[in-house]
């Protein structure tokens, strides 16, 4: 997980040096506009290959292009969630402030993926299934993950000492993590037995070369932009935190 | 032997104090002083092992008390701001819980004891609801008659809504519990007579922000 | 055993949540009408969401009124280590806010026209599904505890991770109605039960203590 982490970027030799809030701001100053222009080149070739290389498929027409957005979106939604809750883990572990400030940072760009999955999937559900929703598994899922990020920032926001934001916040991002798999798996049975929905996602035609390139595009262009979207708002978060420390005094006086 | 060092509390914005600094020996009284909103509180929270200071450490006999937990916990009293009774029980019966969460189990003719030394003979079978503010605070501080065997005592405004005779009362037993060989952390803003026998003293209002004075 | 005490000085507590949960699931043929058929669907679904509310509405009472009154302060130094306070509140609570809901749910699925042995199966699921909702739900009690709010957020972070238990609970009911085996489903709720039982109270425990410092 530690490939979603900023940290990733950097030579292993200093990795503790960039532990510090101190450090890291400028490091994830530098290094996430690099990420924003990766993700803006990518998700442009993405949605590229997507919309005019790749074929037109042969049951579901034009409107199955939307996996190009819903299933970057739905990976990243439970990426994040467990990069949240590794950073959590960590920040509780070792007591190190960044951790805390980058699962804060990773929630509300976690929740956004889920919704776009969720609201892509209603998109595409609608001409092939004829409904907007379906109680699949998976979508059953991924509404309950939306909830657990709901939770999550909920949480964080009605507490006012960000000390104690962190932790608690920690202890349900596992307590979540934990639950994960147990809601999957719990979700499929009770879907399979109710047997409620007659289309399955499982019956999806095997891919064309070009579309799984398109989408393995859009994977990374997802990937890209939430990174830099973690690192800028982390750097909001460090100077919001920090912004009666010496040094974020002397950084707002030169940048204003 | 209790020693705190380089102790620092933040609440939110505001530094309460920073680098606090104090070794309390057995026999030892120390009066911890300072305006409201000095931090008082939360200086005994922390030493007491409820609180998380942002920086320093509290050591119990040459150990960190974060990683003593339990066994530092047995050997300290610490009665806060809320007295930690229940309205429904009676004085004896809340007694008796406090001291089994204590670890330290007592009878009911011991609790009973207990609360008469305190003048609470008349309210034993009372549920707590209709005692008094004084009477309730009375009923808290029962615990130190049962509690001579805990080396530390931590005492937020132990002097609060008693009366003049209570107040010399509990005087007369943090002294017998410090010659005893224990010692007695306390807050309070009456003068008290004891003054002559507290062996030290820490005022927070010394320690705000950017003074940095050592005790 | 001190927690139960006070919850009998407090009978009143126990029959709000017990009423509670006898409205809301009396609410619901109300709403859908009196058609029998429909109701005997869905009637195992409606006793355990009417169970998990009134379950969850009983549990900001779990460490509130020792919060307010400085007992939890007591029980985070005390003696005992802090998982097994919370294991036995939990206990406490759950005899208190929960047995009397397994007890009363029968009569509950009667009005739903549920078959003998699918009541049987109700109140065995629930006897070993609540657990897991009490555990679970310490956790998010402990979280939120002292919050402005705090009722309506311990639903948020606490419901979502319900919905293993109500998912098993209310399909160990409904196989019985199909004429299946409901037991593999009243293993996995009390596999989760002990499950929860074995990591909930230490999550919790930490949840109190970073609701202190």
């Amino acid at each position: 997980m530690s490939s979603a982490s900023p940290q990733a970027a950097v030579p292993v030799f200093n990795w503790f040096k960039y532990a510090s809030p101190q450090t890291f701001f400028p490091l994830a100053g530098a290094l996430a506009p690099w990420f924003a222009a990766i993700a803006a080149v990518l998700c442009v070739a993405g949605l590229y290959i997507g919309f005019f290389v790749a074929p037109t498929d042969a049951q579901q027409g034009e409107s199955y292009r939307i996996i190009f957005i819903h299933v970057p979106a739905a990976w990243m939604s439970m990426l994040i969630y467990l990069a949240m809750a590794f950073w959590a883990g960590v920040g509780l572990a070792f007591n190190t402030r960044l951790s805390g400030m980058m699962a804060t940072a990773l929630a509300p760009t976690g929740a956004w993926f889920t919704f776009i999955a969720l609201w892509t999937g209603a998109l595409w559900g609608k001409p092939t299934w004829g409904t907007w929703w379906v109680w699949d598994a998976r979508l059953t899922s991924e509404l309950l993950l939306l909830f657990l990020y709901f939770g999550f920032m909920a949480l964080q926001a009605a507490i006012d000492d960000p000390r104690r934001a962190d932790k608690a916040g920690a202890v349900l991002a596992l307590v979540g993590v934990i639950n994960i798999p147990i809601i999957y798996f719990s979700v499929q049975w009770w879907n399979t037995l109710h047997q409620g929905s007659s289309v399955s996602l499982k019956s999806a035609p095997t891919m064309a070369m070009t579309m799984l390139t398109g989408m393995l595009v859009m994977v990374f262009a997802a990937w890209a932009y939430a990174i830099a979207a973690a690192l800028w708002r982390v750097r909001c978060i460090i100077l919001e935190r920090e912004r009666r420390s010496d040094w974020v005094r002397a950084y707002l006086g030169t940048a204003r | 032997m209790l020693e705190v060092i380089d102790l620092a509390c933040m609440r939110g914005e505001r530094t309460l104090f920073r680098g606090v600094s104090f070794t309390l020996a057995a026999r030892g009284l120390l009066h911890v002083a300072g305006a409201n909103g000095s931090g008082k509180t939360s200086l005994l929270r922390i030493v007491c092992g409820l609180g998380l200071a942002d920086s320093g450490e509290v050591r119990w006999g040459g150990e960190a008390t974060r990683t003593l937990r339990e066994a530092y916990w047995r050997e300290v009293l610490y009665l806060g701001h809320a007295h930690a009774l229940k309205d429904d029980l009676t004085a004896t019966e809340n007694l008796q819980v406090a001291n089994a969460l204590a670890g330290r189990p007592v009878t009911r003719a011991a609790a009973r004891d207990a609360l008469a030394a305190f003048g609470l003979e008349a309210c034993l079978n009372l549920p707590v609801r209709a005692l008094s503010q004084g009477q309730k605070r009375r009923s808290a501080l029962a615990r130190l008659a049962l509690a001579g065997a805990m080396p530390l005592w931590i005492l937020d405004e132990p002097f609060a809504a008693l009366d003049v005779a209570a107040v010399a009362d509990l005087e007369q037993r943090l002294l017998g519990h410090v010659d005893g060989g224990g010692s007695v952390i306390f807050t309070t803003h009456q003068p008290a007579s004891i003054s002559g026998r507290i062996t030290q003293r820490i005022d927070l209002d010394a320690f705000e922000p950017g003074v940095g004075a050592v005790c | 055993m001190r927690d139960l005490t006070l919850a009998w000085r407090r009978r009143s507590d126990v029959f709000t949540s017990v009423i509670f949960f006898v409205i809301v699931a009396s609410l619901f043929p109300l709403g859908i009408g009196p058609e029998g058929k429909l109701l005997l669907a869905i009637g195992p679904g409606v006793v355990w969401v009417a169970a998990l509310l009134a379950s969850m509405l009983a549990l900001s009472r779990l460490f509130a009124a020792d919060y307010a009154d400085g007992t939890l302060e007591q029980m985070l130094i005390g003696a005992a280590p802090l998982p097994v306070v919370v294991i036995a509140k939990v206990i406490a609570h759950w005899i208190a806010a929960n047995l009397p809901l397994v007890l009363i749910a029968p009569l509950l699925g009667l009005q739903y026209g549920l078959p003998a042995d699918a009541l049987l199966v109700l109140a065995l699921a629930l006897a070993l599904g609540t657990p897991s909702l009490s555990l679970i739900g310490a956790i998010g009690a402990a979280l939120t505890l002292g919050l402005r709010g705090g009722g309506v957020l311990l639903a948020l972070l606490v419901l979502p991770l319900y919905a293993p238990v109500l998912i098993l609970g209310s399909l160990a009911v409904e196989a019985v109605g199909a004429g299946l085996s409901a037991q593999p489903y009243l293993l996995l709720l009390a596999a989760l039960s002990v499950a929860a039982l074995s990591l909930a109270p230490w999550a919790a425990a930490a949840a109190l203590r970073i609701s202190y410092e």
